[in-house]
């Protein structure tokens, strides 16, 4: 089974929010929410500071604790890619997703049920790659099989210096951020 | 210098998550209350105590039963998606607490109404006469009693463990991480529920002996509270960072004077002067223990929300 993940070139990020607004728009998310957003790290004390500009997400965790913490199930990793998604109509809104993931990926609805990114799985069936990627103008996104040694994102990992975020959470995280 | 800056302005998750409202922290309350008389109810039935006419054991089950109803109601009130409701109960989620809860609370009716059948109250029996008969069939087994009892009490520790169990299953809380939070909540629940009985008992030797295991729970938790601040301030910097929001942060007035003080040390204080006759009992302390367990849920709860890792 194929384990669909990200990379993001950290340097070539411009923060410029494309990624944000594609999703918007693919996706319906409605507004004053986020399925993805921009965070600026800033590190260091001055001179010796450092900025990292990020594109971040649902990490799509292979531990993923909003799976577990589930009562009903309806949070789940596909079998199309162990992507985690939420069947709506399974979902009582009981926001113990909410409360377990770390990384602060989902919100509550309007109508209702838990949304989150879901990177963009209808695109990716027809061999698409998720919106946000496809309209990157830095081209900082990669999308692709992260248990493929010969994926795109696969052979970035293996040149490219890399982290993902807060790994001591335990969750294994399935994006990863290029330094 | 750490600094964050994002777009992100997710309702009830940003800029700190408060997605838990009212709701969660007062159904974790009652749900440790009735835990808590469950384990007392079903003690008094094992030890045969419901021999006495006035034992507490026939008016707590049907305390519990209200009081559980309003908690699965607060439950109920927090869902955001609440027409699929239903969903809980058409599967069994093993690695969910939140699924073990939703069934333990379907079998823990069936137990307080088989206590309740012990002494069916009259409006009742007027209404199903019938009723009277099954409680007197039910009065001459004694075995059939203790049985009960035995159920309660396991079905009372369960619901104890769970409120706890909930909020520590979810990893990403530092402040919930912790092994004792289930040990907090069933201490806590029981003794609220001591101090409940010490209120409202009828029956002095109960009074005086709930009053006296009030003071034992009391010191038990005060003991667990200790010792999960030790753990998170032994723990790695964000759960460092989680304890200093009780000891030193935004929720340290809160903790300190209505959970420890308000809450435990000086009802502890006034129940243990009454215990050994240096003044009268009086309804200050058990009451001030019970706004107590729901302040001390209000804090975990809202301090544990804002408790993260980084």
């Amino acid at each position: 089974m194929a384990r669909f993940g990200m990379v993001i070139d950290t340097v070539k990020c411009v923060g410029c929010t494309d990624c944000v607004v594609a999703c918007e728009t693919e996706n319906n998310v409605p507004v004053g929410f986020a399925r993805d957003w921009i965070e600026q790290i800033a590190i260091g004390k001055f001179p010796d500071t450092h900025v990292e500009i990020r594109s971040e997400r649902c990490n799509h965790c292979s531990e993923a604790p909003c799976v577990n913490c589930c009562p009903t199930g309806a949070s789940h990793h596909s079998e199309f890619g162990g992507v985690v998604l939420v069947t709506h109509n399974e979902c009582i809104g009981c926001k113990a997703c909410i409360e377990s993931c770390p990384y602060g990926a989902r919100f509550v609805h309007p109508e209702g049920y838990i949304d989150k990114c879901t990177f963009c799985i209808h695109r990716v069936k027809e061999g698409k790659d998720p919106a946000c990627v496809s309209v990157c103008p830095t081209h900082c996104m990669h999308f692709g099989d992260l248990d493929d040694p010969n994926s795109e994102v696969s052979k970035l990992l293996q040149k490219r210096k890399h982290h993902s975020l807060l790994p001591e959470a335990g969750t294994s995280p399935n994006i990863f951020y290029l330094t | 210098m750490y600094e964050i800056t994002t777009t992100r302005h997710n309702h009830l998750v940003d800029s700190t998550l408060h997605a838990w409202s009212w709701q969660i922290p007062t159904y974790l309350f009652l749900g440790g209350l009735v835990a808590g008389m469950m384990l007392i109810s079903g003690y008094f039935l094992f030890k045969g105590r419901y021999k006495e006419n006035n034992c507490s054991c026939y008016y707590l089950p049907l305390f519990s039963i209200v009081l559980l109803s309003l908690g699965m109601l607060f439950l109920f009130l927090d869902l955001e998606h609440k027409a699929y409701f239903w969903r809980l109960y058409t599967t069994f989620q093993i690695t969910s607490p939140m699924s073990w809860g939703a069934w333990i609370l379907i079998l823990v009716y069936p137990a307080l109404i088989l206590n309740i059948l012990m002494r069916v109250p009259k409006p009742l029996i007027n209404k199903i006469p019938k009723l009277k008969n099954l409680s007197d069939e039910f009065l001459k087994h004694p075995f059939g009693i203790k049985i009960t009892g035995i159920i309660n009490m396991i079905l009372g520790g369960m619901v104890g463990m769970y409120t706890g169990i909930l909020l520590s299953s979810l990893g990403a809380r530092p402040l919930w991480s912790s092994a004792v939070l289930w040990l907090l909540f069933l201490v806590s629940g029981l003794s609220g529920a001591a101090a409940f009985v010490h209120l409202i008992a009828k029956n002095v030797y109960e009074r005086e002996l709930l009053a006296k295991a009030d003071n034992g729970f009391l010191v038990i938790e005060l003991f667990v509270i200790a010792m999960l601040i030790i753990g998170l301030l032994t723990s790695s910097k964000s759960h460092m960072a989680a304890a200093l929001i009780l000891l030193s942060g935004p929720f340290a007035s809160s903790f300190w004077v209505f959970v420890l003080g308000l809450g435990i040390v000086i009802p502890l204080i006034i129940q243990l002067l009454a215990v050994n006759h240096k003044i009268h009992h009086t309804p200050v302390a058990p009451i001030m223990v019970i706004l107590g367990g729901l302040i001390l849920r209000f804090v975990i709860v809202a301090a544990g929300q804002y408790s993260h890792w980084f």
